[in-house]
Order: structure tokens, then sequence, then C-alpha cells
């Protein structure tokens, strides 16, 4: 790990600890994420590689968190990537978002803005057209979580 | 009718990359959060999202209560052809709204 990583690990842990009696811990979770992992990827290997995953380290606010998949891929008819799936570890469901792409898609990349209901690790997955699987994960910091407050 | 805001050029070279971004105003209601009164409110979210190009799929995303409100996404494609795009966002409580846009490619 990393100088970087480090660091932002430890603040994790310091924020944890101070945030966790807020009733975080308490939220009904529906699913695993190694459930629906495998849900979307099957017993097929999942390896770490070819997928970036852009989140800001440190969310101020987790009603909104800009979020950002990219995928190595030319995006031919014989080369693409055919679905990018993204889980979270501590939301009540597991799920993120599914997208489906096409080789006419120019680049395999896409925006999106999501909640994140505590400091957690996100990952992304991408199915590619010859069937194997890619992810990366990232890890978000979040001091305000989404979904509790009314 | 949710107020949405559908931005691509107006127009391309063919082989041109060309970004869309689409936004669509709903509250996307998780169904984990109480209300006023204390009570869970029931969910409401967009759960799936399609982009057709001349009625051929291009683009497809499935939601989740993970959703940020007023869903909004990013995406590319490549210029081919002048046609219209259509937008369909589907979800909770028969939700279902389409939207178009056009691009002259040339």
């Amino acid at each position: 790990m990393d100088r970087r990583g480090a660091l932002a690990g430890l603040a994790g842990t310091v924020l944890v600890i101070a945030l966790r009696p807020a009733a975080a811990a308490t939220l009904p979770r529906t699913e695993t994420t190694e459930s629906a992992i495998r849900r979307f990827a099957g017993d097929n290997p999942i390896r770490p590689g070819r997928v970036t995953l852009d989140l800001p380290p440190l969310v101020e606010n987790g009603n909104t968190v800009p979020l950002t998949v990219s995928v190595e891929s030319a995006m031919t008819p014989e080369d693409h990537v055919r679905r990018i799936g993204v889980f979270n570890e501590r939301n009540p469901q597991p799920n993120v978002v599914t997208v489906h792409l096409r080789p006419g898609a120019g680049r395999a990349q896409v925006s999106t803005r999501i909640r994140l209901a505590d400091t957690q690790r996100i990952t992304a997955i991408a199915e590619m057209s010859d069937g194997t699987y890619w992810s990366a994960s990232a890890d978000a910091i979040v001091t305000l979580a989404a979904c509790l407050e009314g | 009718m949710a107020r949405t805001l559908i931005n691509l050029p107006k127009s391309a070279k063919p082989g041109d990359t060309i970004t869309i971004k689409t936004l669509i105003s709903h509250p996307m209601e998780t169904g984990f959060r109480p209300g006023a009164d204390g009570r869970i409110l029931p969910r409401n979210i967009v759960t799936h999202f399609v982009c057709r190009f001349e009625d051929e799929e291009i683009f497809r995303v499935e939601l989740f209560p993970a959703s940020a409100a007023n869903p909004y996404l990013t995406f590319t494609w490549i210029a081919t052809r002048s046609g219209r795009f259509s937008f369909t966002w589907r979800g909770d409580g028969g939700f279902d709204q389409t939207e178009s846009a056009a691009i002259t490619v040339a």
C-alpha cells in the first residue's frame, strides 16, 4: 500500500469510529455483496485489471456521489464490453447500477451519480464479449451518509 | 411528465465518438428511508433506462436504490448516420417516459 492509500485508510478508520454509533450499522441488508456479484458473474473467475473506477476518496454528502467507470476495450464487434456491474459493501442493497453496452458505443465509459450509506468500498466488474470478467475497487470515506436522514 | 435534460451534439462527422448526457428529475425514493411520520416511505425509483438509435438499442441501464436522485447518465456512441435517438425511463408505479433527440451526421 502506498503512502496515500495508507493515510486514506487511517482517516477512514478514525471516521468510522466517530460515526458508527449513528445507526449506519443497523441498516437492513437484503443480500450480501458476494452473492450479488455471483448473480452477475456466475462462477467465472474475476481478475483485477482493465477497469478504472473514479470516485472521490472523501465524500461530503453521500446522497450524490459522482462515479465514472471506464474499461480498456476497443469496443469492436469481436472484442467489447458487454456489461458493467457496480457493487457496494454497506448500502441496504449491494447493487448500484448495471450497464449494458454495444460495440458501437465508442468508449466503454459511463458516468452517473450514486448514493453511499456509509464509508465503504465500491467494486466495478466488467463482462467482456470473450466471457472474461475484470474488476476494480475504490474506497470512499463518507462524512454525511445517504439513506438515513428523513 | 418529469423534466429531462438531454445533451448531445446536433451534428457530427461519421466516425466521431459523441458523448450523450441525460438527466431526469425523479426523487429516487429508496424504500429504506423513514418519512415525517417515522414510517418507511415506499420505494419509488427509476429501474430501467434505454437509449435507442432508430429503434436499435445502443445503451441500457438497470438502476437500483443506490442511484442518486435525478438519475444522471453519460455514455458515448460512434456517429454512423443521421437519425433520432429515443430515451426511455421506466420505474416503480408505472413510471414511463420517452424523450427523443436528433443528430445530423455528414
